[in-house]
């Protein structure tokens, strides 16, 4: 059996919450003070998702960089993995808001997505 | 003559423009002195904003691009790469590459927003190497131009935009060594703590201050020393970190050259004095957003200067302007309160405050000449987060004083 402290990031009261886990099953939650602490708790002990958030460098035009994200979020261990592939990364315009710049990235099930637009 | 100048196209000069637009006043011309609309939003490019206004996260660039929109559909006029020089009662000058201009209005709105607290207003000792930045340079480096900043980095201040940057820097191959906060308490918000500095393991020394610099022409190194409780450096315990960079991340000043200049009041946040229309103690010049008081969420920037853009064209279209009479004072625990006089005209007013310091189970008081007229009560209150209360006019004597207390019963 494994137990982890995490701190509810759902709302600045910031529970202390104790976590206890026996392999992928999580036996109970302690700590929260509404259902929010609880949910977190077993997302982040079982599969922590993060939204990456990254600039990719433009070959040609009047801006150096675009921003994105991963949509939906990625699993944490995944960040370093995709980042890689950010950093092979340049784009051309024309690119808008929402479009996708990867397909299932690294194979995460997620899309690279443009935050910032880029006009021809 | 203009009807309404806004100066800035932050999300605040955006969503003023929107509103007066909004409320029956066409003639409007924004001046921005970026290249683009969205101020600040452009170079945040992480996500987390827009939660209260959209219901859904959004990155800066993302929210800002929804302000931008607005203003375009409304066909505002937007002077863009346009630096306003000086206001000068109803006028305003300002400059471009095609030359240098005077416009004259009937109203302004102020959405300057802020500028970074340099280094120089820290005494830190040392050479002036190279590898000191502003977190909000760095940021701008790093995510508008694709620069990189440094390999071994240290952050002094841990406030989000401290926190932020640890984790930009760090999945841009940097080496982050630590975040170092004076304070006992980060004045970030919980989720940043998590996902910038506890994902990376980066550590963050709260109680510690940068004492030193190291290095003549790049930064070689800083000196970390603990603090006393009365924030004085302890340097018999004091430790070397080297590295070749430093982040400078110390808070943000509202940027009010113009209003100084202009002859109008400021108060103790840096910003103008205002009424709770927003407006400042020049009549028709309005202010809103960073400019007034550095906000921590941009939804209550945008609501802010909504309110702001709405008055503004009443003042324009009526002429009407209040009569602010009834002050507002923060009183013990609290830092500072927005707005500092309040009108009887209305039925309620929005009253927006920040804690002095950390407190658990806080009773915030309302009280008009020694009456308590509210009550309220929070599990967690922290200077990191602005507070808003609002008040029923009808119950104020002469005078609002704001109160908070950390009360002991639960
Ligand atoms: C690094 C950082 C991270 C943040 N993260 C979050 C977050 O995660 N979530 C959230 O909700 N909020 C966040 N905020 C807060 C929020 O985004 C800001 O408070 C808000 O965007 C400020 O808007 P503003 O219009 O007041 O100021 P600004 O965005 O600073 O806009 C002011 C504009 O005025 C222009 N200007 C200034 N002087 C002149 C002049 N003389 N002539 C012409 N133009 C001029 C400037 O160029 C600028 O474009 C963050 C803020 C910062 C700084
Ligand atoms: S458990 Fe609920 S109350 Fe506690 S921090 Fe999380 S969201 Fe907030």
């Amino acid at each position: 059996m494994m137990k982890r402290e995490l701190v509810c990031i759902g709302c600045p009261l910031g529970c202390a919450l104790q976590v206890e886990a026996d392999g992928g099953k999580i036996l109970s939650v302690s700590g929260n003070s509404c259902p929010k602490g609880d949910e977190y708790a077993r997302q982040e002990v079982l599969a922590p998702k993060r939204t990456l958030t990254a600039s990719v460098r433009t070959e040609c035009g009047s801006k150096r960089c675009i921003s994105v994200k991963t949509v939906p979020e990625i699993p944490k261990d995944k960040i370093f993995p995709v980042m890689e592939i950010i950093h092979t990364l340049s784009v051309r315009p024309p690119i808008s808001i929402g479009d996708v710049i990867v397909h299932n990235i690294t194979g995460t099930g997620s899309d690279l997505v443009a935050t910032s637009a880029f006009p021809s | 003559m203009r009807a309404l100048v806004v100066i800035g196209a932050g999300a605040s000069g955006m969503a003023a423009a929107i509103s007066a637009h909004d409320s029956g006043v066409k003639d409007i011309l924004i001046i921005e002195r970026g290249p683009e609309m969205g101020g600040i939003l452009t170079q945040c490019i992480h996500s987390g904003f827009g939660l209260h206004t959209f219901h859904e996260e959004l990155t800066g660039p993302e929210y800002a691009d929804r302000f931008q929109k607005e203003v375009l559909k409304r066909g505002i006029d937007v002077l863009l790469n346009t630096t306003v020089l000086e206001i000068d009662s109803h006028f305003i000058r300002y400059i471009n590459s095609t030359g240098i201009y005077e416009e004259e209005c009937q109203a302004i709105v102020l959405a300057m927003g802020s500028r970074e607290r340099a280094r120089g207003a820290l005494n830190i000792p040392g050479e002036r190497p190279a590898g000191i930045f502003s977190a909000g340079t760095a940021q701008h480096l790093m995510n508008l131009d694709g620069c990189r900043i440094g390999k071994k980095v240290v952050i002094l201040g841990s406030g989000d935009i401290g926190l932020i940057m640890a984790r930009r820097l760090t999945l841009e191959g940097s080496h982050v060594l630590a975040v170092v906060e004076i304070m006992p308490y980060s004045g970030g918000l919980k989720r940043n703590i998590v996902q910038c500095l506890e994902d990376f393991s980066i550590p963050l020394y709260l109680s510690h201050t940068i004492t030193e610099i190291k290095g003549k022409k790049r930064v070689e190194g800083v000196a970390v020393s603990p603090v006393d409780e009365n924030l004085q450096p302890l340097p018999d315990r004091s430790f070397d970190i080297p590295c070749d960079t430093l982040l400078l991340s110390v808070g943000l000043l509202p940027e009010n050259e113009l209003t100084k200049k202009a002859g109008a009041e400021l108060s103790s946040t840096g910003g103008p004095v205002v009424d709770d229309s927003y407006e400042t103690s020049l009549p028709g010049v309005f202010a809103a957003g960073n400019v007034l008081h550095i906000h921590d969420l941009v939804d209550y920037v945008s609501q802010e200067a909504e309110e702001a853009g709405r008055n503004a064209a009443r003042y324009i279209l009526s002429g009407e302007c209040d009569e602010a009479c009834i002050p507002v004072v923060p009183g013990h625990g609290v830092r500072y309160a927005v707005p500092q006089f309040i009108s009887r005209t209305g039925k309620d007013a929005l009253i927006k405050f920040r804690i002095a310091k950390p407190m658990r189970n806080a009773v915030i008081s309302l009280i008009s000449d020694g009456r308590i007229i509210k009550r309220m009560r929070k599990k967690v209150v922290s200077p990191g987060e602005m507070e808003r209360v609002s008040v029923q006019k009808s119950l104020i004597d002469s005078e609002l004083k704001l109160e908070v207390a950390e009360n002991d019963e639960t």
